[in-house]
């Protein structure tokens, strides 16, 4: 980074951070400093470690060398400031469960252990699911949605949150065009009340039209910054191109050696 | 008969408690998808049991069911531990477990059965289980655990939900799954050990399961599922302390749950969504609605081929073009007539208002979606037809609606291809035509 980065006024800023699964890193040394109130894209081939930037930010799976701020603070310091979209095949959607009582799940981390939501947790909840264009589906089984319809409960559940940061894990995977449409609107009504939102994507037709900044990443950041400047073909080449073959076979390498193989 | 006596009471409530409480917790056990886990654990708890008694000499009900605490427990870990350090999977760890911590236990029952104070050692009632032998302390050191247990659910009944629903996101929000998960099978362990005397170590999973998969075809909704699943284990356990107090050489644990089974076999049949009888009804009630719509499709074809509003058909000449034999087309003739869509007089039939009107959205719905597979190349021309023809029963006017928007955007002419006069495809039955 070119300039000295105020961690203060900064949502999302990550330091050096190395992540690997069973000794096998997936994320190199990933810099990046989110400015605030943009709409973020993650984009990047399969496997490249989308979701699991998203996940190493939230401490959901741990980081082999770095750290996260977010706003200055460690992420267990700032959790009630983050809304978090999973990716939707990640929940079993036969669980017996009401569309209010998943969104009503947005407001536990407010609520606390033990207590029940309250009264005002409802109408937070019943609010979000308006907001997605659901509250005729409040009393609907999960199992009797729609995959558009279960993404759009998803996300009233991260608005539930009331947060100052999203991270969403392919929100528009396997949803219809209205869906799509719905959420991307949603998404830019936050972005003008300042939130930040980074969100994992997968289609490439769509970037510009979405996003106002993207990072690239194939098991590292490729380039990071605004729209205009980093989608580039010649980006989007060393992305999605060369395959970062020194990459991966080094990280096969380490992987090897861990477990003793080679 | 013993009947209403105090004794009798004694074995009774005990029974309704454990099936209650089994029912609670195989609700979240089943959903959690850890129903085995809770059979490995009791088959695993024998040998605590019984090196228990030898330890102690002491047949207190705390002090055998605390060795068999430690052995179940033991046990699991070992299969947690063979599957994390091995390439052996969890089905087959678990089996190797339960099968050496079972025989293992049977064999120093064997052992004590046989050696002097083994005789009235009683302790084989923890194979099949005995509610007969439940007395005024039992009762008591269970009651202890079931409030204990069942306050627990209530407490942390949100959490618990959420846990089996979405492990991460309960994470990102900062409540500790692993906490929530180590409590919630803590909480499992201590029902299936309070379940061993009355159910016996076999069987005592299956109260924790089958109550629990009976309830989820009733309901849709988590906390009505609790409460149907400890009402069917609490039946269960009031009928088998019942007939096995009647007939006091039948062991309760295996009535308990021939009971529970039976219960699972009516609510898999009768239940009124997910059971297979409603399953069966909706296949029927689809296949009857495609039938008809078949029919009045037909109809409007045929009759704008002649370019004539209200034709008379004849049956035969639809029993034609619709490759069905006489007598169905007939069958359906008189439902529809029934429907106020055709009226029928002799051998032909005559489409009314409603029926044309149901038949051009059939029709329309049809063509829309088969140009719509053409135009976006999903499909070969020849492939289309019977893709459409399972496709527009179930496409709803809003659906036909964005179809249409969808086509318009894209400056395909709407009209010309859903107008009824416009095209020549004739009317083909799906699959018949090859």
């Amino acid at each position: 980074m070119p300039h000295a980065i105020d961690d203060a006024i900064t949502p999302i800023h990550i330091h050096d951070m190395t992540v690997a699964y069973h000794k096998k890193p997936v994320l190199w040394d990933v810099d990046l400093a989110v400015p605030e109130g943009k709409l973020v894209g993650i984009v990047g081939p399969n496997g490249a470690g989308k979701s699991t930037m998203i996940k190493a930010i939230m401490d959901l799976v741990p980081k082999a060398s770095g750290w996260v701020r977010i706003y200055g603070r460690s992420f267990a310091q700032m959790r009630q400031s983050i809304g978090y979209v999973p990716q939707r095949e990640s929940v079993d959607w036969d669980f017996p469960i009401r569309a209010l009582d998943v969104v009503l799940m947005g407001r536990y981390g407010h609520v606390g252990w033990l207590r029940r939501p309250g009264k005002i947790d409802r109408e937070i909840a019943e609010s979000a699911l308006e907001k997605v264009g659901m509250a005729d589906y409040r009393d609907r089984q999960i199992n009797q949605l729609s995959g558009g319809q279960q993404q759009r409960v998803f996300l009233a559940r991260a608005l539930a949150q009331d947060a100052r940061i999203y991270l969403m894990d392919e929100p528009f995977s396997g949803v219809d065009a209205a869906t799509e449409r719905a959420i991307i609107e949603i998404l830019m009504e936050l972005r003008s009340r300042d939130k930040t939102m980074l969100v994992v994507h997968h289609d490439l037709q769509t970037v510009s039209q979405y996003f106002d900044w993207l990072v690239l990443i194939n098991m590292r950041v490729v380039a990071a910054g605004d729209t205009a400047t980093v989608f580039t073909e010649e980006n989007l080449n060393k992305t999605y191109g060369g395959r970062l073959t020194v990459l991966s076979d080094a990280a096969q390498a380490v992987a090897d050696h861990q477990r003793g193989v080679s | 008969m013993p009947v209403w006596d105090i004794t009798f009471q004694f074995v009774l409530l005990g029974s309704v408690l454990i099936g209650c409480t089994s029912g609670v917790l195989g609700t979240f056990a089943v959903l959690r998808k850890r129903s085995l886990l809770g059979d490995a654990l009791a088959h695993a708890a024998l040998p605590g049991v019984a090196l228990a008694f030898m330890l102690t000499q002491s047949k207190a009900l705390p002090v055998l069911l605390a060795g068999a605490t430690m052995s179940g427990v033991v046990g699991v870990l070992l299969i947690q531990v063979i599957v994390n350090q091995t390439r052996i999977k969890a089905d087959a760890a678990l089996g190797i477990v339960l099968s050496v911590f079972f025989g293992g236990g049977i064999v120093l029952l064997t052992h004590i059965q046989q050696s002097a104070v083994g005789n009235q050692s009683g302790l084989d009632k923890f194979l099949f289980g005995q509610a007969a032998s439940i007395v005024a302390s039992d009762l008591y050191a269970m009651s202890v655990m079931v409030v204990v247990v069942l306050v627990l659910v209530g407490l942390f009944f949100k959490e618990f939900s959420a846990l089996i629903f979405d492990p991460g996101f309960l994470e990102s929000i900062g409540f500790a799954p692993r906490w929530v998960d180590l409590l919630l099978m803590s909480l499992i362990v201590l029902t299936v050990m309070v379940g061993l005397q009355a159910v016996g170590v076999i069987l005592v999973a299956a109260m924790l399961i089958t109550p629990a998969v009976s309830a989820r075809f009733w309901t849709n909704h988590l906390l009505k599922m609790v409460f149907i699943s400890a009402l069917i284990g609490g039946l269960s356990g009031a009928t088998g302390a019942w007939i096995s107090a009647l007939a006091p050489r039948i062991p309760t644990g295996p009535v308990m749950v021939l009971v529970a089974t039976g219960i699972f076999v009516i609510s898999a049949f009768l239940a009124p969504q997910r059971g297979l009888i409603a399953r069966w009804r909706r296949l029927r009630a689809n296949h009857w609605r495609e039938n008809t719509q078949h029919f009045l499709r037909a109809c409007v074809e045929l009759q704008e081929q002649v370019r004539q509003e209200m034709k008379e058909i004849a049956l035969t000449e639809l029993a034609q073009v619709m490759y069905e034999p006489l007598y169905r087309v007939r069958r359906l003739a008189k439902y529809l007539v029934k429907n106020r869509q055709i009226e029928i007089s002799g051998d032909t039939i005559q489409l009314t208002e409603k029926g044309y009107r149901d038949g051009v959205f059939v029709l329309k719905s049809h063509r829309l979606w088969e140009y719509y597979l053409v135009y976006r190349s999903i499909l070969e021309e020849d492939h289309v037809d019977r893709s459409a023809d399972e496709v527009e029963h179930i496409l709803t006017p809003e659906i036909i609606e964005r179809l249409e928007s969808i086509l318009v955007e894209e400056h395909i002419d709407v009209e010309n291809v859903s107008s009824i006069h416009a095209t020549e495809s004739g009317f083909r039955k799906a699959g018949q035509d090859g």
